[in-house]
């Protein structure tokens, strides 16, 4: 692939997903192991489940989805994919 | 009527749709060339939109375990399983995500099908190209096996029916509809299964919840069974640190070396349909695996005594919901198993009639044969390669169901590091994609075999480590191979 602005542009977004996978990892851990770790017999419940469940299962999916959402849509770009396609100059992406 | 009969029909009236729909896909074939025709039937013309590419990565990633074997898991190890199984989460927009849009702009400028094509294109290496054929052939073909194995088994439980009538039904089913209507029947029936998944993950749960007498009930029955069922580390600390994190190695990172998953990536049709994608697919995949695997964890406080965990999902789905119901949501399991058994067997014709008969007897020139001797040349080696598979799990051989067991890290071993180290890093090379592939395949078979302490760690952690190594160490021994 030609070292053009596409390739900038999709070699960002691929880092950005890895970010997005990164702060899953840390919610997921930092809920689940953070707020686990007790006696099972202290632990908190939140709607019936205990509280480490529920944030880094229940409530850490659905968050992730929203944030990946708003980097999708604001950091993302379009771009032709099709090697003949128009030219990168004449798109910069936006829409 | 008996039960056995209304849980059937739905699965046959299910199973008939799937090859309607297959039919309609081979129309929409007619009249192309011979390459033309290779870019629809292999790949479907890249012409994806995004909720189909959704459904798509998630119903081929979505199989046997994620629906008998992971459910039966958390129902003896408890709620630490499903803290392990939302691993799985960040799968489908990791891939579509790190493989992105350089690949899809790859795959297109080097008229790339398959993953085989690509790494052709990347290395220009023959034995690169042979290694991974054979890799893909030989895995695909025993990850089938025990996918069929697992349905058959499903089917014969539930509805008492015997072993070989499941295999044979959703067996010919699954292989006529791959032959005949290729990737394009295959993603749409993917798309219809990844509906039904969820609708059946829905159900299951709220009858299991139910039954148990509402959550809170079922955390505090699962707790006086075993406190260790409601902690993240499971009874006995069964489900240590070291080993769920290296989940995040095998399901995390190891799935874009899936050929099966990455495959995909190349075959959308603009870059709209890859960003909504990468959302719903998060939506629906999360959303199915907090479901099944809640539903085998509680499981427990409603039938606490099953002998054996993958008995939890078919008596959950039997017992819970009456015959008809258990019909329609038994098809879900069966539909993750064909969704996944559809895209592989798709691949390995691919590999046999792509990859290795064009390129290597008519010298890559696809136009060399006529479009109709095309036409039936795929839809037999489907076929046939299909039925094989079939036969084979009447009377599973030892043997295949022992490299099974290497499937899944075998093919990330071969693939992960070519794939995606080919794609970002520019100095890497067929020397560098050689040993990164036997050294990781021998790698993960021998510490398979050997199961040295690693104190918890999952194999596929060391594995990618020495694919990894022995990708950059290749590629710099050997400089001035690279493009």
């Amino acid at each position: 692939m030609k070292q053009d602005k596409r390739g900038r542009q999709a070699d960002r977004e691929a880092l950005l997903a890895l970010a997005v996978y990164a702060l899953y990892f840390a919610w997921w851990y930092a809920c689940g192991y953070g707020l686990g770790s007790g006696d099972p017999e202290t632990y908190d419940y939140v709607f019936g489940f205990p509280a480490w469940f529920f944030y880094s299962c229940i409530v850490g999916y659905p968050l992730i989805t929203l944030l990946l959402w708003a980097v999708i849509r604001f950091l993302f770009r379009d771009m032709p994919l099709d090697a003949d396609g128009p030219a990168p100059e004449e798109r910069d992406g936006k829409q | 009527m008996n039960a056995s009969t209304q849980i059937v029909i739905p699965v046959v009236v299910y199973l008939a749709a799937s090859i309607g729909i297959a039919l309609w896909a081979r129309g929409r074939s007619d009249g192309a060339t011979s390459q033309g025709f290779i870019e629809e039937y292999f790949l479907g013309s890249r012409s994806m939109g995004g909720f189909v590419l959704a459904m798509t990565i998630v119903a081929s990633y979505a199989s046997a375990s994620s629906f008998v074997g992971g459910p039966g898991v958390a129902y003896r190890l408890g709620l630490s399983w499903v803290l392990l199984a939302m691993i799985q989460v960040p799968t489908v927009f990791l891939t579509l995500g790190i493989l992105g849009k350089r690949f899809a702009i790859v795959a297109r400028e080097t008229r790339s099908v398959t993953i085989t094509d690509y790494l052709r294109a990347r290395y220009r290496s023959d034995t690169v190209v042979i290694l991974c054929s054979l890799a893909l052939i030989v895995f695909f073909m025993t990850a089938m096996l025990a996918q069929f194995i697992g349905g058959a088994r499903l089917f014969q439980t539930v509805t008492g029916y015997p072993y070989a009538v499941g295999l044979a039904l959703f067996g010919l089913s699954v292989v006529l509809y791959t032959a005949v209507g290729g990737f394009r029947a295959v993603v749409m029936t993917d798309a219809i299964q990844g509906l039904v998944m969820t609708t059946a993950v829905v159900v299951v749960l709220l009858a299991v919840i139910k039954a148990g007498g509402g959550v809170a009930q079922c955390v505090a029955t699962l707790r006086d069974i075993d406190p260790g069922l409601i902690s993240p580390t499971g009874p006995n600390n069964a489900v240590p640190q070291p080993f769920t994190l290296s989940f995040w190695v095998l399901v995390g990172i190891g799935v874009l070396g899936l050929p099966q998953t990455a495959q995909r990536c190349m075959g959308y049709r603009d870059s709209r349909a890859m960003h909504q994608a990468m959302v719903v697919g998060t939506l629906f995949i999360g959303f199915m695996i907090l479901c099944v695997h809640l539903a085998g964890a509680f499981g427990r406080a409603v039938f606490p005594e099953l002998p054996a965990g993958d008995l939890a999902m078919p008596t959950l789905i039997v017992q819970l919901l009456p015959p008809v119901w258990a019909g329609i949501f038994i098809a879900g399991p069966l539909a993750a198993i064909m969704s996944t058994v559809d895209s592989m067997l798709l691949l390995v014709s691919a590999a046999i009639i792509k990859d290795l008969y064009i390129q290597y007897r008519l010298h890559g020139d696809a136009a060399a044969m006529p479009v109709a001797t095309l036409k039936k040349a795929s839809f037999a080696i489907t076929a046939v390669v299909g039925l094989l598979v079939v036969v084979a799990a009447i009377e599973p051989p030892d043997l295949l169901v022992w490299i099974n067991i290497f499937a899944f890290g075998g093919l990330e071993a071969a693939f992960l590091c070519p794939i995606v180290l080919g794609l970002y890093w520019k100095r890497g090379n067929a020397a560098g994609a050689i040993t990164s592939i036997l050294g990781g395949v021998g790698a993960y078979i021998i510490l398979s075999l050997i199961k040295p302490d690693m104190g918890g760690l999952h194999a596929i952690v060391p594995t990618t480590l020495v694919s990894a190594v022995g990708f950059v160490a290749g590629s710099l021994a050997h400089p001035g191979k690279e493009n």
